[in-house]
C-alpha cells in the first residue's frame, strides 16, 4: 500500500537554516487514511506542507520524506507532483493570462507519456463533470487562474485541481477557510468522492466544522514544529471544547 | 570580388558538392522546428566582403537594373557614410557592426522559381525543413521564400493573381511594374531617414512587392519567409505594399537563420501604403538566430479611412531595433502596433511604435509586451506627435513588462507629443514579474519549470496573441516555449 513517510523532519527557512520552523516532525500517512492535523497559528503547518512539495523558500536540515519507498528530497517540484503528491495551498497563486482549462490541459498533459497526446473531448468532459460536482460555474474555464477570484472560488478551484489530477496524497492547507456554509460542504463533499484506498490525505484545518464533514481516522496536534498529541476524530472535538492550552500544559508536564 | 561580367557565368564560392548523406545528417538530433542549421550553397553570384561604390554596381549590374535606381542606390551611399552611428540614443552594441566583413550579395541568380520542383534542392531543403510549402498548401494566398539577397521562389494562388494581385520581389517589381513601384518608393521612408535606412536604399535586394487593386479584398495571407544562410552576410530586403483605394490584404513575414559565431546583419526597409479606404495588417515573427543585429526600418501610410496594423513579434536576434509607425495622412486613418518583445540572456530588444498624426479624427493605439528573462534587456521606445492645428485625434499607449528574475532590464521612453485640446491621449505602464510562488504553483501541478515560466509568457501576452491568426498564434507559442526551454538550465 503506497504511503507517504516524514521522518524526523526538520525544516527551516533558506535564508536561516539555523532556525528551524519544523522541528523533527514524525508521520506515516497511508492511502486510505484522512489525517487532520490543528495546531495554533504559527506552529508551521504550512511550513510543513510547502517543504514536502519542493517549495524553494524552504530547506530540510534534517530528516526525509518518503514516497512509496522512495526519498523525495532531491526531486524537483514538479517531478514531486508528477510522482502523486498534491498540495492544495493556503494562499494559491494568480497566474494572468492563463485560463483554468489552458492551465489544467498542460498539468494533466504533463502527466501523459512522452508522445502521447491528450483526447481533448475526453478531457473537456471530465472537467466539466468535475465542475458539476464542485458547483463551479463553467464560465470559469475560460477565467485565468485565480486571477480576481474571491477566497472561496480559489478554494473550490483548488479542490477542482486535486480532482482532474488524482494524487495519490494530498496536502490540504486550510482548504475550508473562506468558504461559505455551502460552499464547505460542496467542498468536502467532493473531497470525500475522492476519498478512498487510491488516495491519502493530510488535512490542516482549525476548525472541527469540516470534519464533521470530512470526518477523519486520524487527528494530531502540531504545536511548535512537532506533533505533540494524536488521537481519533474525538481529539478534535476535545479541542474545539477546550482549546490549545490543555495540550501546551499537558506537554509542559510531561517535558517538566 | 570579381568583375560582374565574369560572375554571370562562373561560380565564386568553391564549395563541393553536396552528397546523399549530408541531405539526411544535419537533421538527426536537432530540433527540425528550429532554424538553427546550415546546408552548404553554391553561390553564382557574390560580391565579396566589404562595401564600397563598386559592389553597389556589381548588385545594380547583377540585377540588370535601370539607371535611375544605381542613381539611387550610390546616392544613398553617400547618405549612408555622412549619418553617424545611432549611439547617443541607441546601445553602444552597434559600434561592434564591421561593415567591412559583411557580405552584401549573395544569390544563384534573381529569378525566382514559380514551382518547389524548379528551385534547387541545395536551396529548397531548408524551405522544406522549415514547413514552408506545407504552409503555402495549407493557409496561404501566395509565398514569397528568400535565401540571403534574392528570393529562390515566389508564387501567388491563382485566384488571387486573378483578381490583378500583383505580389513578387522587389527585383521583379523593378522590372516588371517600374510605374507603380517608382510611384511610393522610398516616399514614406526617405533615404537618409536613419543610417541603416540608407544602407538597405544602397544595397537592398529582394523583399516583398506586393499591389492590391482597388476594392479587392485577398482573403489568405500572403507570406513572405526570409532565410539567411550564409556566414557575415548581411540581408538587405525591401518590401513595398500598395493597397488601393478600399483593398485588404494580411501580410506575414517569418525570418530565421543558423547560429553562426560570427555576427549578421539584417537591415530590411518596409514601406507600406494604404490608400483610401484600404486596410493593410503586417505581421512578423521575428525569430534570427542570437547573433544577427536586426536593424529595420518599417512605416506606413495610411491615407483617409484608412487602417494599418502592424503585429510585431521579436522573439529571436542580438540586438533588435525596430519602430513600426503609421504615419496617419487622411482623415479618420487609424493606425495600430501590437509589439511582443522576449529579451533573453545577450539579448537586446529595443522596439516600439511611431504614430504620426497628420490630419484630423485620426486614432492611433499602440500595445507594447515585452519579456525580459535572466540578462536580458527589453527597451519600449515610442513616439506619438499630434500637432496643434488637428482635432479630434486619439491616441491609447500601453507598455506592459514582464521580468523573469531580478537581472532583468527594462526600460520605457514613451514620447507623447501632443498640442491641441481636442486630443484624447492615454498611456498606461505597468511592470510586472513572475514570482517564485507563481513557478512554485504551477510546478506543484506538474509542469516542469521551463513549462511553467513559459506559460506565465504566454498568458501575459494571452489578449495580443488571441488577436492573430491562428498559424502564427501556434508558430509564437512554440518559440516562446523553445525560448524558455533554453533559459532553464
Ligand atoms: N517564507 C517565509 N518567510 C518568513 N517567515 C516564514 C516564512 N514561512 C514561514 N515563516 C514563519 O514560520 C512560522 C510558521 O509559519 P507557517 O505558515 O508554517 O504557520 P502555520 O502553522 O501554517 O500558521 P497558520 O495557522 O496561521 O496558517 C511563522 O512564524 C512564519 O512567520
Ligand atoms: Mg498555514
Amino acid at each position: 500500500m503506497p504511503s507517504l513517510e516524514i521522518r524526523d523532519l526538520f525544516v527551516a527557512l533558506a535564508a536561516t537554516p539555523d532556525k528551524p520552523i519544523v522541528k523533527g516532525l514524525n508521520l506515516t500517512i497511508r492511502t486510505g487514511e484522512v489525517h487532520a492535523i490543528m495546531g495554533p497559528n504559527g506552529t508551521g503547518k504550512s511550513t510543513l506542507s510547502k517543504a514536502i512539495a519542493g517549495h524553494p523558500d524552504y530547506v530540510i536540515t534534517s530528516g526525509d520524506v518518503i514516497l512509496d519507498g522512495k526519498s523525495i528530497l532531491e526531486m524537483e517540484p514538479d517531478e514531486r507532483a508528477r510522482a502523486g503528491l498534491f498540495l492544495a495551498f493556503q494562499y494559491p497563486s494568480e497566474i494572468p493570462g492563463v485560463s483554468i482549462a489552458n492551465f489544467l490541459r498542460a498539468a494533466v498533459q504533463a502527466r501523459l507519456a512522452e508522445g502521447e497526446e491528450l483526447d481533448a473531448t475526453a478531457y473537456y468532459k471530465r472537467l466539466y463533470s468535475k465542475m458539476d460536482m464542485l458547483k463551479i460555474d463553467r464560465k470559469f474555464t475560460s477565467r485565468s487562474v485565480n486571477e480576481g477570484f474571491s477566497g472561496g472560488e480559489k478554494k473550490r478551484c483548488e479542490i477542482l485541481q486535486m480532482a482532474m489530477l488524482e494524487p495519490t496524497f494530498a496536502l490540504m492547507d486550510e482548504t475550508d477557510s473562506g468558504l461559505d456554509i455551502d460552499a464547505l460542504r460542496i467542498v468536502a463533499e467532493g473531497v470525500e468522492a475522492m476519498r478512498g484506498d487510491k488516495l491519502g490525505v493530510l488535512l490542516i484545518t482549525h476548525y472541527q466544522r469540516l470534519l464533521d464533514y470530512i470526518v477523519p481516522d486520524f487527528v494530531h496536534v502540531m504545536y511548535d514544529g512537532r506533533i505533540v498529541k494524536s488521537g481519533d476524530k474525538t481529539l478534535a472535538l476535545e479541542l474545539e471544547a477546550k482549546g490549545y492550552d490543555w495540550v501546551k500544559q499537558e506537554l509542559a508536564a510531561t517535558t517538566a | 570580388m570579381k568583375p560582374p561580367t565574369d560572375l554571370l557565368a562562373a561560380p565564386v564560392l568553391d564549395v563541393p558538392a553536396d552528397d546523399a548523406s549530408a541531405v539526411e545528417n544535419p537533421t538527426v538530433g536537432i530540433d527540425q522546428s528550429a532554424g538553427d542549421f546550415t546546408y552548404d550553397v553554391k553561390y553564382e553570384f557574390d560580391a565579396g566582403n566589404g562595401l564600397s561604390e563598386d559592389v553597389i554596381r556589381y548588385i545594380s549590374s547583377v540585377k540588370k537594373e535601370a539607371d535611375w535606381i544605381l542613381e539611387f542606390r550610390l546616392k544613398a551611399y553617400q547618405t549612408f557614410l555622412a549619418k553617424p552611428m545611432p549611439t547617443h540614443w541607441a546601445t553602444k552594441d552597434l559600434e561592434n557592426i564591421d561593415f567591412n566583413k559583411i557580405r552584401y550579395y549573395l544569390s544563384q541568380g534573381t529569378k525566382p522559381k514559380r514551382t518547389w520542383d524548379e528551385v534547387p534542392d541545395d536551396i529548397k531543403r531548408t524551405f522544406e525543413r522549415l514547413g514552408i510549402p506545407e504552409q503555402e498548401r495549407k493557409f496561404l494566398a501566395g509565398v514569397e521564400a528568400q535565401f540571403d539577397s534574392e528570393a529562390a521562389y515566389s508564387n501567388v494562388k491563382d485566384i488571387v493573381a486573378k483578381q490583378g494581385v500583383i505580389f513578387c520581389n522587389s527585383t521583379e517589381a523593378l522590372r516588371e511594374h517600374p510605374e507603380l513601384f517608382r510611384k511610393w518608393f522610398g516616399k514614406v521612408i526617405p533615404t537618409g531617414d536613419n543610417k541603416f535606412s540608407a544602407l538597405n536604399s544602397a544595397v537592398f535586394s529582394g523583399g516583398s512587392f506586393i499591389y492590391v487593386p482597388k476594392g479587392v479584398k485577398v482573403a489568405m495571407p500572403l507570406q513572405a519567409y526570409f532565410r539567411i544562410n550564409a556566414e557575415n552576410f548581411g540581408q538587405f530586403e525591401r518590401t513595398l505594399i500598395i493597397a488601393d483605394e478600399g483593398a485588404e490584404v494580411t501580410y506575414m513575414e517569418g525570418c530565421t537563420a543558423p547560429k553562426f559565431s560570427t555576427s549578421t546583419l539584417h537591415s530590411a526597409v518596409v514601406e507600406l501604403v494604404a490608400l483610401k479606404g484600404a486596410k493593410i495588417q503586417y505581421i512578423t515573427v521575428q525569430n534570427w538566430a542570437n547573433n544577427v543585429f536586426n536593424l529595420v526600418t518599417k512605416r506606413a501610410i495610411a491615407m483617409e479611412d484608412a487602417e494599418v496594423k502592424w503585429i510585431d513579434c521579436n522573439i529571436g536576434s542580438r540586438l533588435t531595433m525596430k519602430y513600426p509607425g503609421v504615419i496617419l495622412k487622411g482623415k479618420r486613418a487609424r493606425g495600430e502596433v501590437i509589439s511582443i518583445a522576449l529579451a533573453n540572456d545577450g539579448q537586446h530588444q529595443d522596439t516600439g511604435a511611431k504614430m504620426i498624426h497628420a490630419a484630423d479624427d485620426t486614432t492611433s493605439v499602440i500595445v507594447a509586451k515585452s519579456i525580459s528573462v535572466g540578462q536580458g534587456r527589453s527597451t519600449y521606445r515610442g513616439v506619438v506627435h499630434i500637432p496643434k492645428h488637428l482635432k479630434g485625434c486619439k491616441n491609447n499607449t500601453e507598455c506592459d513588462a514582464l521580468l523573469i528574475n531580478s537581472n532583468s532590464r527594462t526600460d520605457t521612453y514613451p514620447a507623447i507629443v501632443v498640442r491641441g485640446d481636442t486630443h484624447a491621449v492615454q498611456h498606461e505602464a505597468s511592470v510586472s514579474k513572475v514570482s517564485e510562488d507563481m513557478i512554485f504553483y504551477m510546478q506543484q501541478r506538474g509542469l516542469t519549470e521551463a513549462q511553467a515560466m513559459s506559460l506565465a509568457v504566454n498568458g501575459f501576452v494571452n489578449d495580443l496573441v488571441r488577436q492573430f491568426p491562428m498559424e502564427y498564434s501556434v508558430e509564437l507559442k512554440r518559440l516562446i516555449d523553445l525560448e524558455m526551454e533554453g533559459s532553464v538550465g
